[in-house]
């Protein structure tokens, strides 16, 4: 029993315990309101259903999440993947409504490629700012942020421009294994981001650069290198991103594409554990936070709550989530509670765990 | 001290310059009657400050061209500001434009409030304001001329009559859903009231779902698949404009449906990509929201200038579109 008991206490410290279970208490409280919510079925030979909805639109924030946890590891901050989300997008859409045949595969490759292309530089620019220059980040970002939308309307020459073609609407809308495409690519992504940070040394020079700058280039890391990939790899992820959110209504909007998502981003990276201070990251937790925060406004949408109220509606559930996610909020709770005092063997492990969140 | 009696006198100045100006305007006014054929040429050319709200849309960038256009063919000399959204942008170009002593200022607001000062100091260098496409709610109507716009009350009207019609032989409940501009704004409180209003002639056209989908095809669509998940029936989609209605499609096609027959869609705006999708019969009716207004607002502009009296709020001329007008309109379309 005490062994039962203890693993159940190994569970609740777990940092992702409590974001999975938000997670699940949202998707319960959707069953109750409406049972169907979770059914899938079957249709046109791919599944079909709000689940799949969610994971489908949740796509692109997890791309963006993803570059957004390398970049707040090393803490910073990158305010311009909106835009560089709206760029990329634009370009791509652009280049393959100029083309003879929309439907070339080597068209929509090469659109893909240049647009992938200058969100590296956009990225590069960032990096640069950051690295070489020292501007705050939280500034330096914010230049490509607001001049990014000029950019992505110049680009876009203040329309909206609407493509037709197979190729190109695949990365939105695809289906692989009767399964959203897009998911796939976010997943793939997640894969080799974790690959190259937790199989390679370079997830702890990241961490390391992210809790002392100084101290780590004094160790022998560069630094300033590090720093700079970090904004490039963020771009690219956006980049990404951009292409998912255009693709999915075949179109590329300059104003809308990707507006706010740099917020949904450092917020999904929050609820996942990381700090906004630097060091430790946690991809899975940003995969979690990117879960909840498209759950949450599909929920918005299923439960038909009405626009006045939504925002404040999505504010309590925030508010809700970084408090339970809080290990000092938790400590005060649980020391309310009588009568049920930590085993002593645990209690040190359980502190030693609290200390990078 | 000095810097505070440098803007009096300078408006004082500017007040007699201005003033000045007015009445030699007027006397231009007088020869150009005479000779209407030299309008292009000379310096009495009436000058028009216009400051835009931006350019964010396909929609904004007719508008702007429209009044492009329209200034050239009319021999008005245009200073043309794009205030990228931003109310002070907006203000320093009105400022500028005092400054500069044109004939007659227009603008779209970016906002509703806070244009009481600089809309005052134009008033005391005497030069008239016009408001294009939006409205301000200063207390105080003397401080600009005369609005031209659409108006979107009617807008939502005209959509809810239309459906009223086409519905009147339906049996049983005829369960509509909404998408909803962005929130809080003019076109949206305006337009899903003007269709309630309208739509209130017959019991049996029901609202069973309204959501915002922020006046973009990503947020129409969204809205939309979640909207066919939990309801089973739809038969009317009503979106506030076309760019909603258009991400729709998508969700509605997904869903297994036909939009335009298992679905009646009715949108407001006939940009177009809608007026194309109303060609193919996706969508059943739209409603014109315009924006090529030059042509009226040169008109005032003239009328203003010469110090003739005009109504304080002008509609834009806009018309409705059915699937077979759409097909004769749309290779004329200009947005």
């Amino acid at each position: 029993m005490s062994d039962a008991g203890h693993r159940f206490r190994t569970l609740l410290g777990h940092r992702l315990f409590w974001p999975v279970a938000v997670l699940v208490v949202m998707l319960a409280a959707n069953t109750v309101y409406r049972p169907g919510f979770l059914a899938v079925e079957i249709n046109n030979g791919h599944l079909y259903g709000t689940p799949i909805d969610i994971l489908r639109l949740s796509a692109p924030l997890i791309l963006v999440a993803l570059g957004m946890t390398l970049v707040i590891s090393t803490g910073g901050i990158d305010l311009s993947v909106g835009s560089t989300c709206a760029i990329s997008g634009a370009i791509a859409c652009l280049y393959i409504s100029r083309a003879p045949d929309q439907n070339n595969l080597g068209t929509v490759l090469t659109a893909l490629a240049m647009a992938l292309g200058v969100a590296l530089v956009l990225g590069a620019w960032n990096g640069v700012l950051v690295s070489v220059i020292g501007i705050q980040p939280i500034i330096a970002t914010l230049i490509l942020m607001v001049a990014g939308r000029g950019l992505a309307q110049l680009i876009a020459e203040g329309q909206i421009i609407t493509i037709n073609s197979g190729p190109y609407r695949a990365i939105g809308l695809g289906h692989l294994l009767t399964l959203p495409l897009a998911i796939f690519i976010a997943l793939a992504a997640a894969l080799l981001v974790a690959a190259f940070t937790r199989r390679t040394a370079l997830g702890m020079i990241v961490e390391s650069v992210g809790g002392n700058r100084e101290a780590s280039r004094l160790a022998g890391i560069r630094s300033g290198r590090v720093v700079f990939l970090v904004y490039v790899v963020s771009a690219a992820c956006a980049a990404i991103a951009g292409f998912m959110m255009t693709a999915n209504v075949s179109s590329a909007d300059g104003n809308n594409t990707g507006l706010w998502v740099e917020l949904d981003a450092i917020l999904a990276v929050v609820i996942g554990g990381t700090s906004l201070a630097g060091g430790r990251f946690y991809l899975s937790g940003t995969i979690v936070g990117a879960l909840i925060i498209q759950t949450l406004t599909t929920t918005v949408y299923a439960m038909n709550i009405s626009p006045q109220t939504a925002l404040l509606f999505k504010a309590v559930v925030v508010i809700a989530v970084c408090l339970i996610q809080a290990p000092a909020f938790r400590a005060r709770f649980r020391r309310r509670r009588p009568g049920t005092p930590p085993p002593p063997q645990s209690s040190p492990q359980r502190q030693k765990e609290q200390v990078p969140a | 001290m000095r810097n505070m009696r440098m803007p009096m006198a300078r408006r004082r100045a500017m007040a007699v310059v201005a003033a000045v100006l007015l009445a030699g305007g007027v006397a231009a006014c007088g020869n150009s009657d005479t000779g209407s054929g030299n309008d292009g040429g000379g310096d009495d050319k009436l000058v028009l400050g216009f400051s835009q709200v931006g350019a964010e849309s396909g929609w904004r960038t007719a508008n702007t061209n429209s009044i492009k256009e329209a200034a050239a063919e009319a021999g008005i000399e245009l200073k043309f500001d794009d205030a990228q959204q931003k109310q002070e942008n907006q203000i320093k170009a009105i400022r500028n434009y005092i400054q500069q002593k044109v004939d007659v200022i227009a603008f779209s607001p970016v906002v509703e409030s806070g244009w009481d000062t600089v809309l005052k100091e134009a008033k005391d260098a005497g030069i008239p304001v016009i408001l294009t496409d939006r409205a301000v709610d200063s207390a105080d109507k003397s401080l600009y001329k005369t609005f031209l716009g659409s108006d979107f009350v009617k807008e939502g009207r005209l959509s809810g009559e239309w459906l009223v019609e086409n519905k009147k032989d339906a049996t049983g409940d005829v369960n509509i859903v909404e998408l909803q501009g962005t929130t809080g704004s003019a076109p949206a409180n305006d337009r899903k009231k003007g269709f309630a209003e309208a739509i209130a002639a017959d019991p049996k056209l029901k609202v069973i779902a309204s959501q915002s989908g922020d006046f973009t095809r990503a947020g129409g669509k969204q809205v939309m698949e979640q909207f066919l998940k939990a309801h089973p029936k739809i038969d009317v989609l009503f979106a506030h404009n076309d760019d909603m209605g258009l991400g729709a499609l998508e969700a509605i096609t997904a869903a297994g449906k036909e939009p335009g027959k298992d679905i009646t869609i009715i949108t407001i705006d006939a940009v177009k990509d809608g007026m194309q999708a109303l060609a193919d019969g996706k969508f059943n009716f739209i409603a014109e929201c315009s924006p090529l207004l030059g042509p009226q607002l040169m008109d005032l502009a003239k009328k203003v200038k010469a110090g003739e009296e005009v109504p304080p709020r002008i509609e834009t001329e806009e018309t409705t579109f059915t699937q077979e007008q759409a097909k004769e309109a749309l290779p004329n379309r200009k947005y």
